[in-house]
């Protein structure tokens, strides 16, 4: 029967529904102890003194280690994956609210937490930059000193501007700007601003280490175990397999819980206490961890008189908060698709990872693109509305289509720009008169659509193993946490092997038995592993055919693989293990004019459509509808990939409508569910969400990654929609009743007083 | 602080322990090697910690260990204790109603609840039921559609 395709259950679904699914959030392991940490009260300053003697003193309490007792175990105690920049507890300086300064350990994390309230600390403060456009003046520096990583082959001319808080600047040069701007019959410009939101995984941040002789087992709740490895390696000056990092399942990630965040610290802990130490943060305690950047994005555009655009420069600031963690990858790999789907000559690109003393910024479903979407298809269509043009017969007029070069210089290839926009624009039924409502009702639609470029290059290696019985083990580095990984590697690996998928086992992410992968992360899984998984399926079934010839069997034998390795080896014994490792060819682009004609192995598209009704008396948004394309290529398991899509837009409507960090003198005054508010049951609009035909060629079997694609076009949509319906524009994220009631009243003519 | 014997119901056997008053029903479940209620938001608010105390769902992480003296409680453990999915897991399956899977048996257990008190719900009731329920995957329209499978089953 064939496999790819078929709409199965995941893997997985039975322990999750009965409660009994393996989370590193459950653990505990024999004589455990708990780590609770002390947090910096002030956004920049130095340390004068950290008073730690009360919580010693505490009974029950074992140990109290600060940032100076890490460094003796490890003198360089910085890790991160495109800068070494964040220690491991503070040394000298705390550069953000919520930094860790201290850890008190104790086999009842109750009394930890007691022991925590013990500790006081004093600091000369220091002055603290938080906006992104006041941190391109060098007037406050987050660092004195860059360290550059050089670990990602994509992140090693990281250099860092010293005497600036600027980790990386990202420039993209294409055609001739001015001279277009010059020529161009209008130009737009505007500015657009997002917010600082957060993944908020309700398995919060939880990493266990359990220490062996020069050895460390690490259990993490993690989306990239190959990484944390290499990284607590380097720290120890080990070899790699002196570290073993094991992952269960993940209550959610979202790209919060890549590269290191507490496992660093953990292992440092486990090494000097001997023990097997836990640390599991509070819901409070994830606002300070990793977040979404907040940006600020300058888009300027010309158009000629037929209503082409011809010119487009950008301008990116993405707050990144006091570490780098992965923020320069989001402003490089996101800057070059900043002027977006749509076939422009003239491109500029200006991209800035800039440091603050905000919690650090990082990916957070989507690596940026959502942030770029907001503003560059709020603009495209408040192009069109000036232009007197139908905001869809504008896009269409400028979409790039297939076998035409992007600005990065990378020719379009296998994007289903057309096909997504199409699919949105007849879903909601742009042609047909609708209810535009009456008195304070008001409704309205809007379009949009993003494109993104998968991260490149990344590598993914694959294992798949047939035992002695014909039965198959298939052993990978992804993280499956709710996305179907495991579910979609069975049915690659059984479409080769001619078998059930429910029959393959998926054995995954632990380093001692799987092989290397870059990291789950950007929507690459699926396809950079599912190709090293069905090289790895293929490799077997080689192995395993010349098995049979070695059994004398002739070639083309129908004999069923346990009756080979019955002939072979006499019994029942033996395995045939395949292996494959895949990483896409890649043009680094030109530091210059950030120009490659082999930037990406493949293109995301996502484009979301809407209808809103607007309540012009409090500014209120209902969304009456909301339909979602993704191109997916030809999907593996289409039901969870749908599932998928609807997901990621309901984390877009939160972070459109309601979600956002509050900061006042660097603290998070909303620091929990009761006060950042996520979206629940009733919050969700009827949606309909579709996978449209396509394939990607360069795919396994036709299928590209789409975990992120939902999310794109669901803000700048919904703005557009807004505008539809009342005539205002929103600038900025989130659309609060309160902003669209700020805009509306501006509007009449009688603003509201400033809060 | 020190313990207080404790004698309740779990998941139909009769059960004895001994608990610090500070320790939430959460931790309690934990000793009894029960993972399915889960501590969260820690504020009653995410519903990944709920339990059924006297047929009620509590929030595990603000209930109290002792309170369960003398009580019967019941946790998403018990539902498959014949060894037979329940309707409302099965629907669940049947449906793709969850993600990640970490909040999806305080899910289970409140849809449990609701269809014992509303055999047929509406989906506004649906909404209305499970609205002290969060899922960040963002599986709700699966997961509306779950229970009025299960209801139908």
């Amino acid at each position: 029967m064939k496999q790819v395709g078929r709409d199965i259950p995941r893997l997985e679904v039975r322990a999750k529904v009965t409660g009994r699914a393996d989370y590193t959030h459950h653990l505990q392991l024999p004589g455990m102890l708990y780590g609770k940490v002390f947090r910096s009260t002030v956004p920049h300053g130095r340390i004068l003194s950290i008073d730690t003697q009360a919580a010693r003193e505490l009974p029950g309490v074992h140990r109290v280690v600060t940032g100076a007792d890490i460094q003796k175990l490890i003198p360089e105690p910085y890790y991160g994956p495109a800068f070494h920049d964040q220690p491991i507890l503070a040394l000298e300086k705390v550069r953000h609210v919520g930094e860790p300064v201290a850890v008190v350990l104790s086999s009842d994390p109750h009394i930890a937490e007691q022991g925590v309230q013990l500790i006081t600390a004093e600091y000369e403060e220091l002055p603290a930059v938080y906006d992104e456009i006041e941190a391109m003046q060098p007037d406050i520096l987050v660092h004195d000193v860059l360290r550059p990583a050089g670990t990602f082959a994509d992140l090693k001319h990281l250099k860092g501007r010293g005497g600036t808080n600027i980790a990386l600047d990202y420039h993209l040069r294409r055609g001739d700007v001015d001279k277009a701007f010059a020529e161009a019959a209008q130009v737009f410009e505007h500015t657009f601003k997002t917010q600082q939101c957060l993944h908020l995984a309700f398995e919060p941040f939880v990493s266990v280490a359990e220490p062996g002789d020069n050895r460390l087992t690490i259990y993490t709740a993690n989306q990239s175990p190959s990484f944390v490895r290499i990284e607590i390696a380097r720290l120890f000056g080990w070899p790699e397999n002196h570290v073993r990092v094991k992952v269960p399942y993940l209550g959610g990630g979202f790209g919060g819980k890549l590269y290191i965040k507490l496992e660093a610290l953990v292992a440092s802990l486990a090494m000097m206490t001997r023990r097997p130490v836990k640390i599991a943060l509070t819901m409070e305690e994830q606002f300070y961890m990793i977040t979404k950047h907040p940006t600020t994005f300058r888009i300027k555009s010309g158009v000629d008189k037929s209503g082409r655009l011809t010119a487009r420069t950008c301008e990116v600031f993405w707050n990144g908060g006091a570490y780098a963690d992965i923020g320069p990858r989001v402003a490089q790999k996101s800057g070059f698709t900043a002027a977006g789907p749509y076939d422009i000559d003239n491109v500029n690109v200006d991209s800035y990872e800039i440091y603050t003393n905000r919690t650090p910024a990082g990916a957070l479903r989507g690596f940026g693109i959502p942030q770029l979407v907001w503003a560059y298809e709020s603009h495209t269509d408040l192009i069109a509305r000036e232009l007197g043009a139908d905001p869809v017969e504008f896009r269409r007029k400028n979409l790039l289509r297939n076998g035409r070069p992007h600005a990065s210089g990378t020719v379009l290839n296998d994007a289903a720009i057309g096909t997504v926009f199409d699919s949105i624009v007849s879903r909601i039924g742009w042609d047909k008169p609708f209810d535009r409502g009456s008195g304070t009702l008001r409704r309205g639609r809007g379009v949009a659509i993003g494109l993104k470029a998968v991260i490149s290059p990344t590598t993914s290696v694959a294992i798949v193993n047939i035992s002695a019985d014909g039965s198959v083990t298939a052993y990978t580095g992804t993280v499956d946490m709710g996305q179907g990984s495991d579910t979609a590697y069975a049915l690659i690996v059984a479409e080769v092997l001619g078998v059930n998928a429910e029959e393959v086992r998926v054995v995954h992410s632990d380093t001692d038995i799987t092989p290397y992968d870059m990291g789950t992360l950007g929507s690459r899984s699926l396809y950079h592993m599912g190709n090293a998984m069905r090289l790895a399926a293929e490799d077997a079934g080689n192995k395993l055919r010349a098995l049979a010839a070695e059994a004398g069997l002739p070639e083309g034998t129908n004999y069923p693989p346990s009756e080979i390795f019955k002939k072979r080896f006499g019994m029942q014994a033996g395995n045939v293990i395949g292996s494959a490792s895949f990483v896409p060819s890649y043009k680094p682009p030109d530091p210059q004019t950030g120009q490659s004609d082999n930037v990406t192995p493949f293109w995301m598209v996502g484009g979301a459509a809407v209808e809103v009704e607007v309540d012009t008396e409090t500014g209120h948004i209902r969304i009456v509808r909301l339909v979602n394309a993704v191109d997916a290529g030809k999907p593996i398991n289409p039901g969870v990939v749908r599932a998928q899509i609807s997901g990621a837009a309901v984390m877009q409507l939160g972070f459109t409508l309601s979600e956002a960090m509050h900061l006042d003198g660097g603290q998070v005054t909303n620091a929990s569910l009761a006060d950042y508010k996520i979206p629940g049951i009733g919050d969700i609009p009827p949606m309909d969400s579709e996978l449209v035909t396509a394939e990607q060629q360069t795919g396994p079997f036709g299928a590209k990654g789409a975990g992120e694609s939902g999310t794109f076009g669901v803000s700048p949509a919904i703005a557009n929609a807004i505008h539809d319906a009342v005539g205002v524009r929103i600038m900025e994220l989130p659309i609060t009743a309160e902003a669209v009631l700020r805009a509306l009243r501006a509007q009449e003519g009688r603003p509201l007083a400033d809060e | 602080m020190s313990a207080r014997a404790i004698s309740f119901t779990l998941n139909g056997d009769p059960v004895s322990t001994a608990i610090e008053p500070h320790r939430n029903l959460v931790e309690l479940l934990q000793r009894f090697g029960l993972l399915g209620a889960r501590e969260s938001c820690g504020q009653g608010l995410c519903g990944c910690c709920t339990v059924l105390v006297d047929g009620v769902a509590v929030s595990g992480c603000l209930y109290f260990g002792v309170w369960v003296d003398g009580k019967d409680v019941s946790t998403v453990e018990h539902l498959d204790a014949g060894g037979e999915l329940s309707k409302v897991q099965q629907a669940f399956i049947d449906c793709g109603a969850f993600q990640c899977g970490f909040c999806t048996p305080g899910f289970v257990l409140m849809s449990h609840q609701l269809l014992n008190e509303h055999p047929d719900p509406s989906e506004e009731e649906i909404r209305d039921y499970l609205t002290g329920n969060l899922c960040r995957c963002g599986a709700y329209p699966e997961i509306i559609q779950a229970v009025k499978r299960a209801a139908k089953m």
